[in-house]
């Protein structure tokens, strides 16, 4: 692994303390996340695990500045993300974080190259969308259009498409969620790449327990609630993973 | 609250709360289709109906033989002829009036009383106050609305110059007559209550005031019901003929009655083309809209049909969920209708004077107009329902693919390099979907050309009006003379206070005949090269008229069916009565009535008459007015004047009222339309596009950037509709031009810039309010929950 200056907690890319979120009021309010405290340092691959329901997506929606949580502060770098308004999430987002989903997101009316295009044409220091696609091995199917991709393909595109503004973290919600195991392995090569080459802090959600042997650090939720962290000594490439 | 009812029910109100902003649409321009249809044909009803109802109940004549004297006895040879139910005779004359207050004389008309009561012909309403006396000369009763516009009731007086001797008269009674329901002066196109009176007096006193003592000069005839009257109106001829008749006429040319089947005609055109565009626009939006549904929905349709729901069942569904739009559209129809109806009402109430005027459509003019709507939701939707019962449920399951839009063409992809991707979206968006960019362009459009094509009639009236009353009739004053005079008598004018130029005129009663056509005309006579009042070609250029023959308006020669150079028979009706065939020397346009024009020389030979005159036009020193209506109304010669400054003001506080109202509501449906159609389409484009948008937001798109793509497009086809609008209006504006064209008045097709502008401005404003509605959306886009499914 390249995590040679190994970081501490006050050096971490995304710091969270104590970020609740509820749904509704009185009676029927629904806790997605109880009193979350995270910190996740440069350049790792987290793995989020955790049962359905238990408040994956809520932190990762919070932390990519796409949600707001009901209390607690979230932390970029040195910026208080909690204390942007509508206006400089977007900024933030724009700048900083490369978003993947489970359902690829991409523009159907715009080819492969265009999709990428969309971000870097107003990014501050992006790759070209050439490069982007060529990480993630698209390099020859730059001009279809998504109705033209494969599953798989589409969600490679998704990924060039968040790495291309070399974003500073990569948050990934179920990227494989709805590819077969071949495919997704090829999915998840891409996204171990860019963590590793660009250095990019990298969070990924997944129900799937053996794709954690490719993280540095594994989050378990349960209940919106962190339970368990584990350190990983020894991730493994994702070729190697089967599932 | 929803418990009771079935789930497919409870999913219909929550889909119909979900798209209300749209179904409000719809239903609103269906409404507005709806309640333009009825009432347009509720008024023409209501009018028909009232006029019919009074008539009958105060026995209209059929028939007018005006002549210059006849005996009494007559009257029982015009009972005699075949065909003829009932006659009556009276005298009628035209008056100079004077009343208190009123600078300018007035012109108008008195009719002779029987000794009892009323006439039994064209009998009247008797309003307020009482008979006048049979034995008193100096009573008589006024036309209600002339006598309301001066202030007068019964007992107060007013002045009559009857036959040359000025008279003070008593009013003892108001009254409504079926000959004047519209009350306007011979030669005028819009009625002004003030300018234009009419009295009754007792017989004896008028026909003493105009030697007419067992004398007649009118005949009323009620023809037998079914009987052809033209052939009446040739046997009186020829039995008035020796008592100097002008030629008999019918309702057809009665001056109120042709006002009333004018507005009547217009109505019916009104009612026929305008709410078929918002039923046409409704239908759109229709299809655009479940259309959109019913593709949103497919998996939820296959579903149920795969749970075993019938395809019958399924179909329903969104059958009822079309009803529920239509039906509010008819119910927002109804009462709309109704309220402009009523609105209607009141206003022609100012206009046609009628003892009653309730708006009421019949019921099938409902009925008709709700078979309309479902005719219109059925034909919007048929294709989307088709989808329904078609849709294989198996097929339905598989969520469809990506919209595939690499069959882009090639020039739009050259196009495309030079630009960024959300433009890039956007005409790829319209490209890939074709049909609906150019749907949506054609409802826009049609907003537009709806707002020209009602608007413009005021420009084209104003035209009109210019042309009539400042390059044809530039006089300032017109005085006809009692009988006709030598030329001389315009040196008396002359010498009024203010008279400063004069030129004269002589008007001639003819029956004009080519083949089988037959018109019953005035001819005016004109010096060749006159000033004032003058004949003028299309291009508005004063022709000069040839010394020989006769020039015809465009509209007379169509009547006629003649053309420059044809021969036409002239059979005068004046004086000794010449009958001679003359060649049509010219045709020249005009906007009102259907003039025909003649050099006064050339017409004073063929009558074998010394230089005669009618009256003169006359220029007035604009300071010294009063002073020249004062020496008018005691100038015993004078039978009428008509002041063209007064007339002209008529008009367009008319066409500000009535024509400002009708552009004011087409200004608020065509908006209506603008909006529903703009509107309807971002919405759908936001609903489809919904996903593609949160997926921008979240890449980092603002949104600005994000409601650029979607409201892009829309200002894109807006921009694409402005110029296909104006095309459509002017479309409209010829077709309505083509339907006003009747023997009292032509439109002419004018249309000005600023009404081009002026209906752009407001479809661009419909436009705009409706992206801002849109926009508002988008800014409350849920990023996460459009993330979190699939579709
Ligand atoms: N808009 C919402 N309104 C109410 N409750 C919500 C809403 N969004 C999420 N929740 C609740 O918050 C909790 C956490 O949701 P979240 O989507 O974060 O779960 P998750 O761990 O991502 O689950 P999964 O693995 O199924 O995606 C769930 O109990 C969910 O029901
Ligand atoms: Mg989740």
């Amino acid at each position: 692994m390249n995590n040679e200056n190994q970081p501490t907690t006050s050096q971490a890319a995304i710091r969270a303390e104590g970020l609740t979120k509820t749904y509704g009021s009185g009676e029927s309010t629904v806790y997605a996340l109880r009193g979350v405290d995270l910190a996740v340092p440069h350049g790792e691959m987290v793995v989020l695990l955790g049962p359905s329901g238990s408040g994956k997506s809520t932190l990762l929606n919070i932390l990519g500045g796409l949600d707001s949580p009901t209390e607690g502060r979230v932390f970029f770098d040195k910026d208080e993300l909690t204390a942007f308004d509508d206006r400089h999430l977007t900024q933030f987002r724009r700048e900083y974080v490369g978003f993947v989903f489970q359902f690829y997101n991409l523009i159907p009316s715009l080819t492969a190259r265009e999709n990428v295009a969309l971000v870097t044409e107003i990014a501050h220091n992006p790759m070209t969308p050439e490069h982007a696609l060529e990480l993630v091995g698209l390099g020859k199917r730059m001009d279809h259009f998504p109705a033209q991709l494969s599953g798989g393909e589409q969600q490679r595109v998704a990924i060039a498409r968040a790495i291309a503004k070399q974003p500073r973290v990569l948050l990934c919600d179920e990227p494989t969620g709805a590819l077969d195991s071949k495919t997704g392995i090829v999915v998840l090569e891409a996204i171990a790449r860019v963590n590793r080459e660009l250095g990019t802090t990298t969070m990924v959600i997944t129900h799937n327990a053996a794709i954690a042997n490719m993280a540095d650090r594994i989050l378990s939720m349960a209940d919106g609630q962190i339970q368990n962290i584990e350190q990983n000594a020894h991730p493994c490439a994702p070729a190697e993973l089967t599932w | 609250m929803l418990e009771f009812l079935a789930p497919l029910d409870r999913k219909l109100l929550r889909d119909l709360w979900a798209i209300k902003g749209q179904a409000l649409a719809i239903a609103v321009v269906i409404g507005c289709g709806v309640g333009m249809y009825l009432m347009s044909k509720g008024m023409l009803a209501s009018l028909a109906d009232t006029r019919a109802a009074y008539y009958e109940r105060y026995r209209f004549a059929d028939i007018w033989a005006p002549v210059k004297r006849a005996p009494d006895a007559l009257l029982e040879q015009i009972t005699e002829l075949p065909g003829v139910r009932r006659a009556e005779t009276r005298i009628r004359a035209g008056v100079i009036l004077d009343v208190e207050g009123a600078a300018a004389p007035i012109t108008g008309e008195i009719q002779s009383l029987p000794a009892i009561r009323g006439p039994h012909i064209n009998d009247f309403v008797l309003r307020q106050g009482r008979y006048p006396d049979p034995l008193r000369e100096d009573e008589v009763l006024a036309l209600e609305a002339f006598a309301e516009a001066h202030q007068l009731e019964p007992g107060n007086h007013l002045y009559a110059i009857l036959n040359g001797t000025k008279k003070k008269l008593t009013i003892t009674g108001l009254v409504l007559s079926p000959e004047y329901v519209y009350a306007i002066s011979p030669g005028e196109i819009v009625p002004d209550k003030k300018r234009f009176g009419v009295l009754w007096m007792n017989l004896d006193a008028l026909a003493n005031a105009f030697d007419l003592d067992g004398a007649f000069n009118e005949a009323v005839l009620l023809a037998s019901p079914g009987e052809n009257t033209d052939a009446l109106l040739e046997q009186l001829d020829l039995l008035l003929k020796r008592y100097g008749a002008t030629s008999a006429y019918g309702r057809d040319q009665q001056i109120s009655d042709q006002f009333l089947t004018n507005e009547i005609q217009q109505l019916e055109t009104m009612g026929r083309l305008l709410p078929p565009i918002f039923l046409l626009v409704a239908a759109f939006l229709l299809n655009v809209v479940i259309g959109r549904l019913v593709d949103t929905e497919r998996e939820q349709i296959g579903l149920l049909k795969a749970f075993g729901y019938s395809n019958g069942a399924v179909a329903q569904h969104y059958l009822k969920m079309i009803g529920v739009i239509t039906l509010l559209g008819v119910v927002i129809g109804i009462v709309l209708g109704l309220w402009l109806g009523h609105g209607l009402a009141r206003m022609y109430m100012d206009y046609f004077k009628f003892p009653f005027l309730l708006f009421r459509a019949p019921p099938e003019v409902y009925l008709v107009g709700i078979g309309f709507s479902l005719v219109v939701a059925a034909v919007g939707t048929f294709g989307a329902v088709l989808r329904v019962l078609r849709l294989d449920p198996a097929v339905a399951m598989v969520p469809p693919p990506p919209p595939d839009y690499s069959r882009s063409a090639r020039w739009l992809e050259r196009m495309t390099r030079l630009i960024d991707q959300p433009s890039r979206m956007i005409l790829r968006h319209l490209y890939r979907w074709p049909r609906r960019a150019a749907m949506t362009t054609i409802g826009i459009a049609m907003s537009m050309g709806l707002l020209i094509g009602s608007s413009f009639s005021l420009d084209a009236m104003m035209y009109m009006v210019d042309v009539s009353f400042n390059v044809i009739d530039r006089q300032d004053v017109t005085v006809n003379f009692v009988e006709p005079r030598n030329v001389r008598a315009i040196q008396d004018v002359l010498h009024a206070p203010g008279a400063m130029h004069a030129e004269p005129f002589r008007a001639i009663p003819v029956v004009l005949r080519n083949g089988t056509n037959s018109r019953r005309e005035a001819i005016i006579g004109l010096q060749p090269n006159a000033e004032l009042s003058r004949v003028v070609d299309t291009e508005l250029r004063p022709v000069p008229l040839p010394g020989y023959g006769i020039v015809l308006s465009d509209k007379l020669a169509e009547l006629l069916d003649i053309r420059e150079g044809e021969l036409l028979r002239l059979e005068v009706r004046t004086g000794r009565r010449p009958e001679l065939d003359v060649e049509v020397s010219g045709i020249v346009k005009t906007y009102m009535g259907t003039a025909a024009y003649m050099d006064l020389e050339v017409m004073n030979r063929m009558l074998k008459d010394d230089i005669a005159i009618s009256g003169t036009y006359l220029l007035v020193d604009p300071d010294r007015t009063d002073e020249f209506y004062q020496a008018l109304k005691n100038t015993p010669v004078v039978a009428g004047v008509s002041l063209q400054e007064q007339a002209q003001d008529a008009f367009y506080d008319t066409l500000q009222e009535s024509l400002g109202t009708f552009v004011f509501f087409n200004t608020l449906f065509a908006g209506l339309i603008a909006l529903g159609v703009v509107y309807n389409s971002a919405r759908i484009s936001l609903s489809e596009r919904g996903r593609e948008l949160a997926s921008l937001r979240v890449l980092g798109l603002t949104r600005g950037e994000v409601s650029y793509i979607l409201l892009g497009e829309l200002a894109l086809l807006t921009l694409l509709a402005l110029p296909l609008g104006a095309l459509l209006g002017y479309l409209l504006a010829w077709t309505l031009v083509q339907s006003f064209n009747t023997e009292l008045f032509r439109i002419p097709l004018i249309i000005s810039p600023s009404t081009y502008g002026y209906a752009a401005l407001v479809v661009l404003l419909s436009a705009a309010a409706s992206g801002l509605l849109v926009h508002r959306r988008i800014q409350q886009l849920d990023l996460i929950a459009v993330l979190k499914t699939r579709e």
